[in-house]
């Protein structure tokens, strides 16, 4: 299957010229301020609030699907979200082609939402886990392998259900279509389990869709912007790859 | 809405209890931990014999937890006031001002006894409870931090509870999304049978909108919001209020279940109706729940409350009026409404799927009346209730001087390191406060985005402080954050102890570039009966009182837990101090650990006299644990230290800064060295004391190991010529070799790092 590139799609700039990004916030989203703060401060972004009961999208050009605990996460994580109003509209969005970053809890909406293939379980220490860590960008052609190609980034995890798992036949599919945007590597790219956090299969840090229009990932690139911050700007290169991804 | 109370004339009391002197009396009179004395009041204030209920309530209020009965007479001698403070103490937290409008509110509160008995769920809602005290005034919660003292690693009980509140904590906190940044942990026989959870809470809020829990306006409903009220949690305060047989770690049904779901809901719907002015007072319903929000409530605003608990939200069925009023339930919050805001009210909470319920209206009766189910199950004057709460003036019996003085302990520790081996002590010592990573690990960090140094940093927590309401003039504003507290030196010197806590608290933020703002402390200690312990309490807080006016930095918050002592054995005395201050550009922080090799000074008093009562060495040699003296302070020095550090890192000059504390010079510096894998090599010269070894091990106040950026060293040292109490000197590098060196002697790198990442897990 051909993997559209960036350039093929439609542009879908409202009229204005400005970007039109939603922010999807669940009861027990807490990362959406940080979204909103970021874009905002490094890219001019008025990200808009979308609530979970709406079942409609406004005229969006993109979606961020936050982290945070959404409904509590007392089922699986994401489980609830994934039924939830919204998402039948973010599915109607991503069936015609629309971009979607979700980061953590965003990631495990999407993979319960099966909007990507796979399941996040709980970590193989069973503890929560924040921390740095380095990833390396794997090989594929969508818009995020483009822009972080050849790149070790340093972002945050901070996750109790972070495992990536996905069976054989699928983790083969993954890796065929190059769908595997981030892998848990050393400082220098070296992957392998003992570079992996939480046991994820292959060491996948996110994926993107068969289009490579929806990425998600466990990392959190919101939080790795600025310098005084932990000490990486990394986050910003995904965050422009998203931005470009439907532009 | 309107709710009007029936004619309270016409509703039937229930039964007064049954007082007939006697077994099943004093059973009652005990499960309720009233005196005799406080029960004869009780009686007089109501002119009749109390309602079960009105028994229940009264032990409430009255329990050491909820009325400060034995600390009050004490806590009046602490300095509150000064030029940044908004809200000094009474209120749900203290409030200080930091740059333009922006303050900052926060708070710290002890959950030691549930956390004893359930640490995961202990821990958890200590955490809940304090988010909410700062919550519920307005403010947006930035940043958890926590003091933990548990009993000694070997001691059985110690894995299981250090595992158990690290997870309840950070489930809490992560789930609700307020970064866990800060704080401190320790061990120690005395916590063997009674750990220390306390939990501190900072939030930003704007100096115009600071909102207070005044149940004011007659007329005006009484609306419950949050979760539904169950058994969990009944007699928490009087719980807290007693002290611990060791089968009393059984008692579940006294400890509450949090629910951090609900409690960020509540979060953002309490913030959003404060902003939208729906409400005219508010308060959480945290230990004695209902009862003692109801009459906080009333009290502060001089007014009466009639409450119908038919209408409380309940998860279980049957609740008795008793129960009803006592449940420690979490996440629930009490609201007065003016009546023509309740539809708009209802609206904006709909949004956030939280029950809220009319169940009372504001009276002028003065007096809580509370119907239950066609009963009048309470009605208590709320002023008599307050004012004529007991209040003691307990005995207190100041206890013998350590037996060994200072110089002769000194000297007996000086001989005790030689014997173990300065090189092995040093490997205890690093094991002891050693990386507590995996731990901090557990504890979302990041999360808000401001996030400069957390624990891992070793220091002070510093956050950057993007806010619209502060001065513009200050777009790397920062706030600097502390909590801690050395139980060794309150063991042997309670007024001094509690000062070093204060101390260190502010040596951290110096260290950190910052200012003091205010302080909140959380004054742990066993049982106020004992005319020893009363005396430890009112020592520490006339230290913590010295220090805070010597420092300038007034207490704005805090709470006091007494009875932490199980089978007779009470705690050390442990005065916790939480702190914050004032970064005014974060860029300029210095690290508590340089990134690679760098030149080390030492900035300390003229007058070095580093002592080993109390110190970590002692501990590790298994000396005597009342014996010597604890560092000796010289205020002027301290003082002139912490503007130097200011002043410096102000002008760019300070890379690297830490304050000297537990294991001393030799414990700071190489932890600094190996935390990024460097080695170390330190000369004191002659401030390592005749015996070679003082220096190095023994424990000093006012001292820093510092560093500084490239080129700046001249300028540090032409400055360090102006001091008059303090000197700056250079005592070493941390170094690219594999070696830790001091003096004559040396470990391999290897080892002293291998020794400090072992401090944990424990199992």
């Amino acid at each position: 299957m051909s993997v559209p590139t960036a350039a093929s799609l439609t542009p879908k700039f409202s009229p204005s010229g400005k970007l039109r990004i939603g922010l999807v916030q669940f009861p027990g989203s807490n990362c959406d301020q940080d979204c909103f703060d970021v874009m905002a401060r490094h890219f001019g972004v008025k990200v808009a609030p979308v609530w979970h009961t709406q079942t409609e999208l406004p005229a969006l050009d993109a979606v961020i699907l936050p982290g945070g605990f959404s409904y509590g996460d007392y089922l699986r994580s994401g489980a609830l979200a994934a039924h939830s109003p919204i998402m039948i509209a973010v599915k109607a969005f991503v069936a015609k082609g629309g971009a979607v970053l979700g980061i953590c809890n965003g990631f495990q909406i999407l993979t319960e939402s099966h909007l990507l293939p796979g399941a996040l379980l709980r970590n193989s220490n069973r503890q929560f886990i924040c921390e740095y860590v380095h990833l390396a960008t794997a090989s594929g052609q969508s818009v995020y392998h483009q822009a972080l190609a050849g790149k070790i980034s340093r972002l945050p995890i901070a996750h109790g259900e972070g495992r990536f798992y996905i069976d054989v036949d699928g983790l083969k599919r993954l890796q065929d279509q190059g769908q595997i945007a981030l892998r848990y590597a050393s400082p220098t790219g070296l992957t392998g389990p003992e570079f992996n956090p939480n046991g994820a299969v292959d060491q996948i840090a996110g994926i993107v869709s068969a289009n490579g229009r929806v990425l998600g990932l466990m990392p959190h690139p919101e939080r790795a912007t600025d310098t005084l911050l932990g000490g990486s700007t990394d986050g910003l290169a995904v965050l422009e790859a998203f931005l470009s991804s439907f532009t | 809405m309107q709710m009007t109370p029936p004619v309270i004339n016409t509703l039937p009391r229930p039964a007064a209890i049954d007082e007939t002197p006697g077994p099943a009396f004093d059973q009652l009179q005990k499960k309720h931990k009233l005196t005799t004395t406080e029960y004869a009041r009780v009686k007089d204030i109501l002119g009749r014999v109390p309602t079960l209920a009105e028994l229940g309530v009264f032990s409430a209020m009255w329990s050491e937890h909820c009325s400060y009965k034995s600390s009050r007479v004490h806590l009046k001698r602490l300095p509150t006031e000064g030029p940044a403070v908004v809200v000094g103490p009474g209120e749900n937290a203290g409030v200080v001002r930091v740059s333009g409008k922006l303050c900052l509110a926060f708070k710290m509160e002890s959950h030691n006894h549930p956390s004893y008995i359930e640490p995961y769920q202990g821990a958890a809602t200590g955490v809940g409870g304090i988010l909410r005290d700062v919550f519920c005034m307005g403010a947006r919660p930035i940043a958890n931090l926590n003091a933990l003292r548990f009993g000694l690693r070997s001691h059985e009980r110690t894995p299981f509870l250090v595992e158990h509140v690290v997870k309840g904590i950070g489930d809490y906190g992560n789930c609700i999304g307020v970064p866990t940044v800060g704080g401190n942990i320790s061990f120690d026989e005395s916590y063997n049978g009674n750990c220390l959870v306390n939990a501190m809470t900072v939030g930003v809020i704007h100096e115009d909108h600071i909102f207070k829990g005044y149940a004011t306006g007659q007329g005006n409903i009484v609306v419950y919001l949050g979760s539904a009220t169950g058994r969990d949690g009944i007699h928490g305060a009087s719980m807290a209020s007693g002290s611990f047989a060791s089968q009393d770690a059984n008692s579940r049904s006294t400890v509450q279940v949090g629910d951090p779901f609900t409690e960020k809901l509540l979060l953002e719907a309490t913030l959003d109706v404060l902003d939208k002015g729906l409400v005219i007072g508010l308060q959480d319903m945290g230990a004695a729940g209902l009862t003692s929000s109801a009459f906080e409530m009333a009290g502060r605003a001089g007014n009466g409350l009639y409450l119908d608990l038919d209408q409380v939200p309940v998860r279980t069925t049957a609740m008795s009026a008793y129960e009803l009023l006592l449940s420690e339930s979490q996440e629930r919050m009490l609201m007065v409404v003016e009546p023509a805001k309740w539809p708009e009210l209802q609206r904006v909470l709909a949004k956030w799927q939280l029950a809220c319920t009319v169940i009372g209206v504001v009276t002028d009766t003065g007096r809580v009346q509370i119907h239950h189910q066609g009963h009048l199950e309470v009605d208590v004057p709320v002023d008599p209730m307050t004012e004529l709460a007991p209040k003691y003036e307990r005995l207190m019996r100041a206890r013998p001087a350590p037996s060994i003085s200072g110089p002769s302990f000194n000297q007996s520790a000086i001989g005790a390191i030689q014997a173990h081996g300065p090189a092995a002590l040093l490997l205890d010592l690093l094991q002891d406060t050693g990386d507590k990573l995996p731990l901090y690990r557990q504890y979302d960090r990041h999360i808000g985005t401001k996030t400069v140094h957390a624990s891992e940093s070793q220091g002070a927590a510093v956050l950057w402080l993007r806010s619209e309401w502060a001065d513009p003039g200050e777009p790397y504003l920062g706030v600097v954050a502390t909590a801690t507290c050395n139980e060794r030196y309150n063991r042997l010197d309670a007024t001094l102890g509690a000062a070093h806590a204060v101390l260190k608290s502010a040596r951290m933020i110096a260290a950190s570039g910052g200012h003091p703002l205010a302080a909140t402390d959380c004054l742990n200690y066993g049982n106020p009966e004992d005319p020893e312990v009363m005396d430890d309490f009112s020592r520490g807080v006339d230290g913590i009182s010295l220090a805070c006016r010597e420092l300038d930095v007034p207490v704005v918050s805090g709470n006091v837990s007494l009875y932490n002592e199980t089978d007779g054995q009470s705690i050390a005395p442990t005065p916790m101090i939480g702190m914050v201050g004032k970064v005014k550009d974060v860029r300029l922080c210095p690290l508590a650990a340089p990134t690679g090799p760098v030149e080390l000074f030492l900035l300390h008093g003229v007058k070095f006299s580093p002592e080993f009562g109390g110190s970590l060495a002692a501990k590790a040699l298994g000396l005597p644990l009342r014996a010597g003296r604890a560092p000796q302070v010289d205020w002027a020095q301290e003082r002139e230290s912490m503007a130097f550090l200011r002043a410096l890192s102000g002008a760019g000059h300070l890379a690297v800064a830490r304050d000297v504390g537990d294991g001393g010079v030799l414990v700071c510096a190489a932890k600094m060295a190996i935390v990024h894998g460097h080695g170390l090599a330190l000369d004191l010269g002659e401030l390592a004391g005749t015996d070679g070894l003082s220096g190095y091990f023994g424990e000093v106040s006012g001292s820093y190991l510092v560093a500084f950026h490239s080129g700046s060293t001249a300028a540090a040292l032409n400055a360090a010529n102006d001091l008059h109490y303090c000197a700056l000197t250079r005592v070493g590098a941390v170094t690219g070799s594999d070696e830790v060196q001091w003096g004559q002697w040396s470990l391999p790198l290897a080892a002293a790092r291998h020794a400090f990442s072992s401090s944990l897990p424990l199992s």
